[in-house]
C-alpha cells in the first residue's frame, strides 16, 4: 500500500512539494470527480424507484423503504425502526400519521396500535435496484424500436462510410488524373460546411428524394466525410506504388487491387475511421431530429430528448435509457480509447 | 492444405460478392481504361458530396431569397433580399428587442457572449489540463482518459446528465444542502442557466482540446527543457519563454477550432435548457432550426438567410485556421 | 516466344522527356541487360515494355504484335521489382497464386505450378509464411517465383538483386543465370552493377539520359566501346582518359602529343584524322604496365591501394588523373614517380564529341 502511494505521489526530482505539485493533484483529483462523478451519479440514479428519485436529500445509492402487508390493511405499509420510550427499538409498520405522532403497528401483532413521535422513527431501508426502469421502456414504450433504429443507422452508415471514403481515398492517392486537385479542394471545402449552415436546403433535398421520415435520410448525408477521406488517403499514400504495379502485372483488375490489396493494407486506418464513425453516428442528434418525425423511426437520441421534453418527465425511465444510450460509447471508450486519442492527436479532428 | 480460419469463413460470402462485382467492373475498365476507373472510385463520394453538401450550399442562397412557408422551392416566391433586410431591420442597433427579428438578434447576442466566455475558459482549462498531463505523472494515460471521457458522450446524454444534476432534487442542491445552504432551481434562473450552458459545454469538450494541446506540448523537443534546466531557468520563465512560444501555432489552431465549434453550439444546450428560460440560452443554430422547422410560423427563407450569415462567419474562421495550418507547415519545413 | 521490338519509343512525363526514340530488338530467349547512370530512364523503359507506363510515341511489339494499347495484364509478361513488391498481407503461397487466380486458372493447375516453382527455387519450407517473416534473400526468391509461375513470354527484372548483401548477390546472380538457361525465356534485366551486366547478359544496352548509347555483347562493349561514355561506363575501375593533340598523320599511323610531353605513335586503321585535332585517348587501368624506358611518360603516385592479388595505383600524368591496376604486390609508395608504358596497351581514341575514332590494337604481353 505504501509503495503504491509513493508511486502515485512520486514527484519530479523527488524533492519536497512544489506548489505545482499541489496544483497538479488538486486538478487531477478534482477532474476525476467532476468528469466521472456526473456519469456515476446518473447510473446510480437510474437504479432508483420513482419514490426514491423524488426524495430530498437524495441518497447516493438506490435505497427503498421496506413495506409489509399487514392484516386488516389493504395497502402495504412502510416499515420503520421506532425508538421506544424505554430505549429499545422495534420494527413497526406505520398506519397513519397525525401531526407529530405516528400510529404504528407491529406486523406480527396488528391489533395493538403504538404511538411514536415521528422524530423517533427511521425508515427501514434496503438496497434495491429498480431494474424495471430498464425493462419497462423496452416493453411498454418504443425504446426497443429506437435502439434498433440507432443500431441500424450506426452500422449501415459506418459500413457505407468505410466503402465510399476508402474508394475515394484510393482514387486520390493512387491515380494521377486531371481533376485530382479539384476533387481534393472540393472535399476540403466541405469541411467548412457544417450541418447548421445547410439544414434548410438539405431538408428540402431529402424531402425531394423521398427520404423524409426514412432512416436512409439520416444515413446518406453523413457518409461522405472529408475527415474519413483524409485519414484514409494519408494512410494509403504510405502503401508503395510498386505493390499496385505488381498486382497489375498479376492481371488484377483495378477493383481487385482496391479490394484485395489496398483495403487489407489500410486496415489500421479503417479501424480508426470505423470507431470515429460509430461514435459520430450513434451520437447524431440535430439531423435525425429534423428528418424523423414519426415516433417509430426515432433514434435513441431523438427518442430520449423528446421524452425528456415532455411535461411530466418520467425521470426513472429517462435516466435508465440515458445509461443505455451511453453504454456503447463507454465500451468504445474503455476498449478503444487509445486508438481515438492517437487518432485525434494525429488529425486534430473529432 | 491449411484449415480455413474463422475470418476466412466469414469473408467468403463477401469475397464472392466482390468477385461478382468484379465481372462488370472489368468490362468497365476495358472500356474506360485505368484512368476511367479512378473516376469510378471517386464517383460515389463526389455524388454524395454533390447532392448533400454542394447542392444544398447553392440552394441555400436561392432559399434565402424566397418567401412563404412552403418547403419545395417551386412553390416559393422570389422576394430578393427581403429576408436579409428583415433580419437587419432594427430601430436601434444596440437593442435587440427593437429589431423586427428580435429572436435572431437575441440569439446572435447570446451566441456572441457564449463564444467569448466559453472559448476563453475552454482554452484556459484545456491548457492547464494539458500542461498537467504533460508532467511526469504516474498512470498518465489513465489521467488523460479521465479528462477525455465526456468527449465521446452524446450531446443528448450530456444534456440529460446535467439536467438531472441541476434540477431541484439534484446533486448540486444536495451538495449545497450538505453545507447548510438552500436548494435553488438553477434552470429557471436566466443567468445561472447561461452559466450552466458554458459549464456543461466546457465539461463535454474540454478533454478534446486538452488532447490536441497535449500533442502540441509533446512535440516540443525535450532537449530544450533540459538545456533550460542546465541553465537553472525558473519553471515560470520556462513556460513563458519556451513552452508558450513553441506552442503558439498549435494553440492558435485550437482557438480557431474551438471558435468554429462554439459558434455552432446546439445539441447539448437544446436538451439541457431548450433555449430557456425565456430566450436566455437561445443560440444561433437553435434559432435557425426553430425558424426553419419547429415553430408554428416556420419561415425556411429566413432560416436560410440566417444560416448563410452564420456560414460566412464560419468560412472566415476556417480560412484563418487553414492559413495558420499552412504557415505552421511551412515553418516545419524550414 | 518472347521477341520484343521497340521502334522510336518515346516517353515524357508532362514537359519532361524521359525516353527519346528508343529502338531495340530483343530476340526470343535472349538475356538483355539495361545499364546506365541513375535517372537515365532504365526503369521507365522497362515499365513501358511492361505496360505500366503508356508511351507517348513509337511502337512496342511483342512477337510481332503491336501492344501499345494492350494493358499490362494482357501482355503476358512478368516483372520482378526492386522492392520485391510482395503482398504483405498474403502468405507466400497466396502471393504466388494471386496472379494465376486472376486468370481463372483451375485450382489443380495453380497448385501444381506453385509446387513446381517452390521446388525449383527451394522455397517450399516457408510457403505459409508472410513476406514480413522472411529474410531479404528469401523474399527475393518469392518475388522471382511469383514471376515464374506465370510462365510469361518474358521476364522483366528491375534491379532485383540490389537489396541483397554482396555475398548473396553473387550466388543469386549465378542462380539467375542457371534459371535463364533452364527456362529459356526472354529476360530483360535492369541494373546499376556492371559486373552483373557483364556476367549475365547476352547483350547489354547502355543508356544515358533517355537514349541508347550502345547495344552489344559484353565483350563488344568492352573491346569496342562506341563512345567515351560507354568506354567509361563499362569496365571497373573506369577507363583512364588522357587528352592528346594530333601532331602528325601518315599512312596508317598517327602521332599524338600527350600532356606532359610524351609522344606516341598509334595505328589508325581506316580512320581519318588531321593535324591539330584534339582527341581523347582511353586506356584501361588493367592495361597499364610499369616501364623503365625514359621515353615513357612519368606518373607521380599519390595513393597506393594494395589489395593483395593486385595493386591499385592512383597517379598524376601531366596534370591528369590516371589509375592503374597492377598485377600482384608492387613495391610502390605514395610520392614515388614511375613510368607507364603507353605503347603496348590497347588504346581507344575518341574525337571531340566523344565518338570512338579507332582502337589501337596494342601488343600482347
Ligand atoms: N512518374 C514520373 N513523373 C515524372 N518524372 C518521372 C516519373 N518517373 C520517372 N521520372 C523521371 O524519369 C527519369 C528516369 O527515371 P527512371 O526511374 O527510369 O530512372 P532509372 O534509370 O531507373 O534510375 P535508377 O537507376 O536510379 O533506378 C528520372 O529523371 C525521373 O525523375
Ligand atoms: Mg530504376
Amino acid at each position: 500500500m505504501g509503495k503504491v502511494a509513493r508511486f502515485i505521489l512520486r514527484r519530479k526530482g523527488g524533492q519536497g512539494w512544489h506548489w505545482t505539485d499541489i496544483v497538479t493533484w488538486f486538478w487531477l483529483v478534482g477532474g476525476l470527480i467532476i468528469m466521472f462523478g456526473p456519469a456515476i451519479w446518473l447510473v446510480f440514479s437510474s437504479l432508483k424507484t420513482p419514490a426514491a428519485l423524488a426524495e430530498f436529500p437524495p441518497s447516493i445509492l438506490p435505497y427503498v423503504t421496506q413495506q409489509v402487508t399487514v392484516e386488516g390493511h389493504d395497502k402495504p405499509l412502510m416499515l420503520y425502526n421506532a425508538k421506544m420510550p424505554d430505549g429499545s427499538t422495534r420494527v413497526l409498520a406505520e398506519v397513519r400519521r397525525i401531526g407529530l405522532v405516528a400510529q404504528m403497528v407491529d406486523p406480527k401483532a396488528p391489533a395493538e396500535i403504538v404511538r411514536v413521535n415521528i422524530n423517533d422513527r427511521t425508515p427501514v431501508r434496503t438496497m434495491s435496484f429498480a431494474t424495471e426502469n430498464y425493462t419497462q421502456p423496452f416493453v411498454h414504450f418504443d425504446f426497443l424500436r429506437y435502439l434498433w433504429n440507432s443500431v441500424f443507422v450506426t452500422v449501415v452508415a459506418t459500413l457505407i462510410t468505410l466503402v465510399v471514403n476508402s474508394m475515394a481515398a484510393f482514387a486520390l492517392s493512387k491515380y494521377e488524373f486531371k481533376g485530382r486537385s479539384i476533387a481534393m479542394l472540393v472535399i476540403l471545402a466541405t469541411l467548412m460546411v457544417p450541418l447548421s449552415v445547410i439544414m434548410v436546403p438539405l431538408y428540402s433535398i431529402i424531402s425531394t428524394l423521398g427520404l423524409f421520415n426514412s432512416l436512409w435520410g439520416v444515413i446518406l448525408p453523413t457518409v461522405a466525410t472529408p475527415t474519413g477521406v483524409f485519414i484514409l488517403r494519408q494512410y494509403m499514400l504510405t502503401i508503395p506504388d510498386e505493390l499496385i504495379d505488381a498486382a497489375r502485372m498479376d492481371k488484377a483488375s483495378e477493383w481487385q487491387i482496391y479490394w484485395r490489396i489496398v483495403l487489407p493494407l489500410t486496415a489500421p486506418a479503417l479501424a480508426v475511421l470505423a470507431i470515429f464513425s460509430v461514435v459520430w453516428r450513434w451520437n447524431d442528434f440535430l439531423w435525425p431530429l429534423i428528418v424523423l418525425s414519426r415516433r417509430e423511426l426515432y433514434t435513441l437520441q431523438v427518442g430520449l430528448s423528446i421524452y425528456s421534453g415532455e411535461l411530466n418527465v418520467q425521470w426513472h425511465f429517462i435516466l435508465a435509457m440515458t445509461v443505455v444510450t451511453m453504454i456503447p460509447v463507454v465500451l468504445v471508450f474503455i476498449f478503444l480509447q487509445r486508438f481515438i486519442t492517437t487518432g485525434i492527436a494525429g488529425t486534430g479532428l473529432k | 492444405m491449411t484449415t480455413p480460419s474463422l475470418s476466412a469463413i466469414l469473408m467468403a460470402p463477401v469475397n464472392a460478392v466482390m468477385r461478382m462485382i468484379d465481372v462488370p467492373l472489368r468490362r468497365l475498365q476495358k472500356a474506360t481504361g485505368i484512368g476511367g476507373m479512378a473516376a469510378f472510385f471517386l464517383a460515389p463520394n463526389m455524388l454524395i458530396f454533390g447532392v448533400f453538401v454542394l447542392l444544398p450550399l447553392v440552394i441555400n442562397f436561392v432559399y434565402s431569397m424566397t418567401g412563404g412557408t412552403a418547403f419545395f422551392l417551386s412553390e416559393r416566391d422570389f422576394i430578393g433580399g427581403q429576408q436579409y433586410s428583415r433580419l437587419f431591420q432594427c430601430q436601434n442597433y444596440l437593442d435587440p428587442m427593437s429589431c423586427q427579428e428580435d429572436a435572431f438578434w437575441t440569439a446572435v447576442g447570446n451566441t456572441f457572449w457564449f463564444v467569448l466566455l466559453q472559448v476563453s475558459l475552454m482554452i484556459l482549462t484545456a491548457l492547464i489540463t494539458a500542461l498537467i498531463l504533460n508532467r511526469e505523472l504516474a498512470a498518465r494515460s489513465f489521467w488523460r482518459a479521465v479528462f477525455f471521457f465526456p468527449v465521446l458522450l452524446s450531446p443528448v446524454v450530456v444534456g440529460l446528465i446535467w439536467k438531472w444534476i441541476l434540477q431541484r432534487q439534484g446533486l448540486l442542491n444536495f451538495g449545497l444542502y450538505q453545507f447548510g445552504l438552500d436548494p435553488y432551481t438553477w434552470l429557471t434562473d436566466r443567468n445561472w442557466t447561461f452559466a450552466a450552458t458554458i459549464g456543461v459545454s466546457l465539461w463535454a469538450h474540454m478533454g478534446f482540446y486538452a488532447l490536441i494541446i497535449l500533442a502540441g506540448l509533446q512535440a516540443i523537443p525535450k532537449d530544450l527543457y533540459e538545456a533550460a534546466e542546465m541553465d537553472g531557468t525558473k519553471p515560470a520563465r520556462v513556460f513563458w519563454r519556451i513552452t508558450l512560444p513553441l506552442l503558439a501555432p498549435n494553440l492558435l489552431v485550437v482557438v480557431v477550432l474551438a471558435l468554429i465549434k462554439s459558434v455552432q453550439v446546439f445539441d447539448e444546450i437544446y436538451v439541457l435548457t431548450g433555449g430557456g428560460p425565456g430566450t436566455s440560452t437561445l443560440f444561433l443554430t437553435q434559432y435557425i432550426y426553430e425558424t426553419g422547422f419547429a415553430s408554428a410560423l416556420r419561415n425556411p427563407g429566413l432560416a436560410a438567410a440566417a444560416s448563410i450569415l452564420m456560414g460566412g462567419v464560419l468560412v472566415v474562421l476556417t480560412l484563418i485556421q487553414l492559413g495558420i495550418g499552412k504557415r505552421g507547415e511551412n515553418k516545419g519545413k524550414r | 516466344m518472347g521477341e520484343i521490338k521497340l521502334t522510336d519509343v518515346k516517353k515524357s512525363f508532362g514537359a519532361v522527356t524521359v525516353l527519346k526514340d528508343i529502338n531495340l530488338h530483343i530476340e526470343d530467349g535472349e538475356f538483355v541487360v539495361f545499364v546506365g547512370p541513375s535517372g537515365c530512364g532504365k526503369s521507365t523503359l522497362l515499365r513501358t515494355i511492361a505496360g505500366l507506363e503508356k508511351i507517348t510515341g513509337g511502337e512496342i511489339a511483342i512477337d510481332g504484335k503491336r501492344v501499345n494499347d494492350v494493358t499490362a495484364a494482357d501482355r503476358g509478361l512478368a516483372m520482378v521489382f526492386q522492392s520485391y513488391a510482395l503482398y504483405p498481407h498474403m502468405s507466400v503461397r497466396q502471393n504466388l497464386a494471386f496472379g494465376l487466380e486472376n486468370s481463372n486458372m483451375p485450382k489443380a493447375e495453380i497448385t501444381e505450378r506453385i509446387n513446381e516453382a517452390a521446388r525449383m527455387l527451394e522455397i517450399e519450407a516457408y510457403m505459409d509464411r508472410r513476406p514480413g517473416q522472411l529474410s531479404g534473400g528469401q523474399r527475393q526468391r518469392v518475388a522471382i517465383g511469383r514471376a515464374i509461375v506465370r510462365r510469361p513470354t518474358a521476364f522483366l527484372l528491375d534491379e532485383p538483386l540490389s537489396n541483397l548483401d554482396a555475398e548473396l548477390r553473387v550466388s543469386t546472380r549465378a542462380e539467375l543465370a542457371a534459371l535463364h538457361v533452364r527456362l529459356g525465356s526472354t529476360m530483360i534485366y535492369v541494373t546499376h552493377d556492371q559486373v552483373e551486366a557483364m556476367t549475365l547478359a547476352h547483350r547489354i544496352v547502355v543508356m544515358r539520359a533517355g537514349t541508347i548509347e550502345q547495344v552489344g555483347t559484353p565483350l563488344e562493349l568492352y573491346n569496342k566501346p562506341a563512345n567515351r561514355f560507354v568506354a567509361g561506363f563499362i569496365g571497373a575501375p573506369h577507363m583512364n582518359f588522357l587528352k592528346a593533340d594530333v601532331v602528325a598523320v601518315s599512312a596508317g599511323v598517327v602521332t599524338l602529343a600527350f600532356a606532359g610531353g610524351y609522344r606516341g605513335e598509334l595505328q589508325i586503321g581506316q580512320a581519318k584524322l588531321h593535324v591539330g585535332e584534339k582527341v581523347t585517348v582511353g586506356v584501361r587501368p588493367q592495361h597499364l604496365i610499369v616501364s623503365d624506358d625514359p621515353q615513357h611518360p612519368t606518373v607521380k603516385i599519390y595513393l597506393v591501394e594494395a589489395l593483395g592479388s593486385e595493386t591499385v595505383v592512383h597517379g598524376d600524368l601531366g596534370g591528369e588523373k590516371v589509375l592503374a591496376v597492377l598485377p600482384g604486390q608492387q613495391r610502390l609508395n605514395a610520392g614515388d614517380t614511375v613510368r607507364f608504358d603507353l605503347s603496348k596497351p590497347v588504346l581507344h581514341v575518341f574525337d571531340d564529341n566523344g565518338l570512338r575514332l579507332f582502337t589501337h590494337p596494342g601488343q600482347e604481353g
